[in-house]
């Protein structure tokens, strides 16, 4: 959906062979992936009346996971894109033993199961926690309270930010940062101006996919979040609450509300790249 | 978990039809709560012994758990259960609602179709600091206590309906309950996804000064995991929380194991498997052997859900339900 390489090559005539047959593969697979089961989804909200469904989706309880889950959502992926940015940098720019050590850190949270991941933060931001002990006497309370869901969802959204941004620094022509500097652009100027621009669009992509991710995250957000009605409990626990009273139309209903959400700001940051790369004239 | 349940069952198809024997559909799928799995494993390797003691045949038990309600799901959705033994009897309405399981589910077996039932105490850091000796104490605003969310496990909807019981059986109205509830609740600093949760909130994240939970859970804590860091504490009033059982029907005419399946449930209320419920921490319905076990399973001044709520649907619904009592507790201030 969002594409990071700029301006697709579009010849009179096509070199490559199977255009039809691969597009219809693409459309088959992603049919067979994505809409059947998401249109079940829809189908088994219709079951609903429009009143059921405003009620389903619409009551003070699921408004305010709402707000938890995508402010939080939020939140975390713009720290993400920040410190994600700094380690593609560090990543890709400096040499120093144990690079490779590194490196394969940062994709640990793809790898460990969420719920392992919940667990161990809880473990550790807990009143008893290795670093919850420490806090505890300043009154900071890290676990069991929306702070913890950000804390989660930072976890396990930092190698989105990391592995779509590398590549392209990677890929960064230095002459152009020579060349800034030569004409006498200071190193911030050089930054703001020549490298920014060039990894802008990655970076929002690594964003919209870190925030995407968040926005749906449950294992691990389950355990530190306390799950307290209103106040620290994440949609998909909603969904959940639901699906144990046997609510199935609830819960569906629920999904998609999140769903056009999640849909409608994914378009937007697309939109938003689509708008920074016209403006930086990138190709 | 369900893997290797039905790698099992393959395994014993094929050699069902490789041997040609009459050894046709001798296995079956018990499908069951989360906790539970120890208390099975001693069920199905006591039976197993006594089918063959009585009738010959060999037979084989597969297990398969996890949250009571999403078995329940599995179920509804196709797994192969021959058996369902669930610990919310809501669990088993709804497989009864989409006609999996027999309307008159209750009345197949004895004791609303439940061999065994469990009750909700409470556990206090070692030596009971805090003096919590009964449901009042729970609302002191000095006392912080952790339980399960009644929206996500079976296990919350006991404590809540427990305390609002608690208020009743003492002569209170509806509405002191309420009151009492709400009290109760804003004592609660986390609300733990399940029961196992929980435990591990009190104990290992040390949160809170009391927990409500089963009455097995508390004495697994107390035997393994807490050994001398916590206390239990009986109430002096508490709830019935049934663990029924029943037999999918839809399973049972494909497979033909109606029979074996009602002699496995049957089973559950021998003596012998009281006895290893009882061992399990689970309240038997055998009274006898209920008092032998009185050390471990104290008697305490039980009330049973249909007193004072109809029955377990209708709390559901007046209570759990969105926009129920449950919800009114934190949207109404």
């Amino acid at each position: 959906m969002l594409v990071v390489s700029a301006g697709a090559i579009r010849p009179a005539r096509r070199v490559l062979p199977g255009f039809r047959l691969t597009l219809g593969y693409t459309l088959f697979y992603l049919g067979l992936i994505v809409l059947i089961p998401l249109s079940a989804l829809l189908l088994k909200t219709f079951t609903l009346s429009w009143d059921q469904f405003i009620a389903a989706v619409a009551s003070p309880r699921v408004v305010a996971s709402y707000r938890l889950t995508f402010l939080a959502a939020l939140v975390a992926s713009l720290v993400n894109a920040l410190f994600g940015l700094l380690v593609a940098w560090v990543l890709v720019r400096y040499n120093f033993p144990g690079k490779k050590v590194v490196d394969a850190l940062v994709d640990l949270p793809f790898a460990l199961p969420t719920a392992v991941a919940g667990i161990s933060l809880t473990a550790l931001l807990a009143d008893n926690g290795w670093v919850g002990s420490l806090l505890a006497p300043h009154g900071i309370a890290l676990a069991f309270n929306p702070k913890g869901v950000v804390i989660a969802l930072i976890f396990i959204g930092l190698p989105f930010v990391v592995r779509t941004v590398q590549p392209v620094l990677e890929d960064a022509e230095r002459e152009l940062e020579e060349a800034a500097s030569c004409l006498g652009a200071t190193r911030w100027q050089t930054f703001r101006y020549v490298i920014f621009p060039s990894i802008a669009p990655a970076l929002l992509t690594g964003f919209a996919m870190a925030f995407a991710r968040a926005v749906g995250e449950y294992g691990s957000v389950i355990f530190i979040a306390g799950n307290m009605p209103m106040v620290s409990e994440i949609t998909p626990l909603i969904i959940i609450g639901k699906l144990e009273q046997y609510d199935y139309a609830g819960a569906t209903a629920v999904a998609v509300v999140m769903l056009t959400f999640s849909f409608i700001l994914l378009m937007l940051i697309n939109a938003l790249q689509a708008w920074q790369r016209k403006r930086s004239g990138a190709r | 978990m369900n893997f290797r349940s039905t790698a099992g069952r393959m395994v014993a198809s094929i050699a069902c039809a490789v041997s040609t024997l009459a050894c046709a559909q001798n296995t079956l799928l018990n499908v069951s709560y989360d906790v539970s799995r120890e208390f099975y494993k001693d069920i199905n390797s006591s039976f197993v012994a006594q089918y063959r003691k009585t009738t010959g045949a060999d037979v084989k038990v597969d297990q398969s758990h996890g949250g009571s309600s999403s078995q329940a799901r599995a179920v509804n959705d196709g797994l192969d259960a021959d058996v369902v033994t669930m610990n919310t009897t809501t669990d088993i309405d709804f497989l009864a609602s989409s006609g999996i399981v027999a309307k008159d589910w209750p009345r197949q077996f004895p004791n609303h179709a439940s061999p065994t039932s469990s009750t909700m105490l409470f556990l206090t850091r070692a030596g009971n600091p805090k003096g919590i000796r009964d449901w009042n104490d729970l609302i002191r605003p000095d006392v912080k206590v952790v339980l399960v969310n009644p929206k996500t496990g079976g296990n919350g909807r006991m404590a809540y309906l427990a305390a609002w019981g608690y208020v009743r059986k003492k002569g209170g109205t509806d509405a002191q309950a309420a009151e009492f509830v709400g009290k109760l609740y804003r004592n609660v600093p986390v609300l733990a996804k399940g029961g196992r949760d929980a435990t591990a909130i009190f104990l290992q994240r040390n949160v809170g000064d009391v927990l409500i939970t089963f009455e097995s859970e508390v004495v697994s804590v107390e035997r393994e995991f807490g050994a001398g860091k916590v206390d239990a504490i009986h109430p002096s009033i508490s709830i019935v929380a049934e663990n029924p059982v029943a037999i999918v029907e839809r399973t049972v005419k494909k497979k033909g194991t109606a029979a074996l399946a009602r002699a496995y449930l049957n089973y559950l209320y021998s003596d012998e498997a009281q006895e290893i419920a009882a061992r399990h921490a689970l309240r038997p319905v055998n009274a006898t052997i209920l008092k032998k076990y009185a050390s471990t399973l104290k008697p305490i001044d039980l009330f049973r859900v249909e007193d004072y709520f109809g029955s377990l649907a209708q709390a559901q619904s007046v209570h759990f339900n969105d926009g129920g009592e449950f919800d009114k507790l934190y949207t109404v201030r």
